[in-house]
């Protein structure tokens, strides 16, 4: 977009002026960086509230699945294989990078691709794929074990930790803690499933979204929208993110998902077990599925004393109130995993809000 | 962890295609998007092509925005 329009829009914003206090949520963790980032969020007029929702993977992936790994990788000398965000996040007991540091292999790849190529590399070793992710990543995640099937790969499997965002905003909007009066709604989780999964906020709770981009242009018509929806009082989910965001989301991607993934409940961090927010891999595929090939039995799931991400990613409170932030939590030492992700909320006040 | 960067294709060579931005090249798988071009933009995440960018609606969207403000500073809304 323009330069100047940019500017023009950004005065727009900053000028805004909010008769009461507006509170927003922004679902995604990208958008949560990108808003501080950018220095979008310091163009915020004073009564616009931005909500930090349940929209990072790692964040939102409890203990328990931490624990699976490290005891399945522990039992059968497992490679294990994972975004680099997953590295420091506390599991009840330890972490992937204390284990790494005690020996166990762990390696960061950039694509699940990499993962796949290590199992060709590596035929006299099991290679287990860390697939923690959202809409965005699951069609990546089914694609490698289409390929491994294709290829014949025997020591190739997922552990799914896969979750689907509309649900979880359901639940968050069902529970009703807290007020939200609109939302930016993810850009890339809409790219593959469109915009018709999350009608449902304005058609179950008369509530206005925005589906929005990530650059500060992106941001800021996104917000300007969600705006003039709220003051007319327009309950209706839009698309301010055409250019990536087609109507029905990508076919292909959805066709791939459904393929290799089915729907099933999921545990999130803070939200506890959600009907229809998790993706498990079908029977057909089960021999990729590291959970079946696998069997373990982790020690009983530890919360860590005083982490208050739970709450934070259900939008009760912001970073700076929990009792832990820039305390004894932070990034060199996470108590939780908002702290680690860089798309945690907690991870970006501590970088950017602190001044 | 839904970051996915926008990229130019500059060959597709079988099952895979080099896609290109800020003058760095990576392989990307595109089955989710088989009909892609050379020159074509799309967004990659994770090494996979999850959507080709639509130009058109971008200067759209534009044009669009730059109405919305033509229309806000004539009613003064815009403040000095």
């Amino acid at each position: 977009m323009d330069r100047e329009l940019v500017k023009k829009l950004a005065d727009v914003l900053k000028n805004r002026k909010l008769p009461e206090e507006v509170r927003i949520m922004e679902v995604c963790g990208t958008h949560t960086a990108e808003f501080f980032r950018t220095g979008v969020k310091d163009l915020f007029p004073e009564n616009l509230i931005l909500i930090d929702g349940p929209g990072c993977p790692v964040c939102v992936t409890p203990n328990s699945y931490l624990d699976l790994v490290i005891e399945i990788a522990k039992k059968y000398n497992a490679i294990l294989a994972t975004f680099g965000d997953m590295i420091k996040v506390p599991s009840s007991y330890s972490s992937l990078a204390k284990e790494k540091a005690d020996g166990m292999d762990i390696r960061i790849v950039y694509s699940p691709l990499d993962a796949l190529r290590m199992a060709e590399e590596n035929p006299d070793r099991e290679i287990i794929f860390l697939s923690v992710g959202f809409e965005t990543t699951a069609p990546a995640e089914a694609i490698i074990i289409m390929e491994a099937e294709k290829k014949g790969l025997t020591n190739f499997s997922i552990l799914s930790c896969n979750k689907l965002t509309p649900p979880a905003v359901d639940a968050l909007l069902s529970a009703d803690e807290v007020r939200i009066d609109g939302f930016i709604i993810p850009g890339h989780v809409s790219t593959i499933t469109g915009r018709e999964p999350w009608n449902f906020i304005a058609d179950k709770y008369g509530k206005p979204g925005v589906i929005s981009g990530f650059e500060a242009h992106d941001l800021i018509t996104g917000v300007l929208a969600l705006l003039d929806l709220l003051e007319k009082r327009e309950a209706v989910v839009t698309n301010e993110y055409k250019t990536a965001v087609r109507e029905k989301g990508n076919p292909n991607a959805l066709k791939i998902i459904d393929t290799v993934f089915e729907i099933c409940p999921a545990e999130w961090r803070g939200l506890g077990e959600i009907p229809g927010s998790g993706l498990r891999i079908r029977d057909e595929y089960s021999r990729f599925d590291a959970k079946k090939k696998f069997p373990a039995t982790p020690p009983p799931v530890k919360e860590h004393a005083g982490c208050r991400c739970g709450d934070l990613l259900r939008g009760i409170i912001t970073p700076p109130e929990c009792p832990l932030f820039d305390k004894v939590c932070s990034p060199e030492n996470a108590v939780g995993p908002c702290m680690v992700s860089s798309e945690g909320p907690c991870s970006a006040y501590y970088k950017y809000w602190r001044r | 962890m839904c970051l996915a960067i926008p990229m130019t294709i500059t060959k597709i060579d079988g099952n895979y295609a080099i896609a290109m931005a800020n003058g760095v090249e990576t392989q990307v798988n595109f089955a989710m998007m088989p009909d892609i071009k050379i020159n074509d933009k799309v967004l990659v995440h994770a090494g996979f092509i999850i959507e080709k960018l639509d130009e058109e609606q971008a200067r759209e969207i534009e044009e669009t925005w730059a109405e919305y403000y033509a229309i806000l500073e004539k009613e003064e809304v815009k403040p000095a």
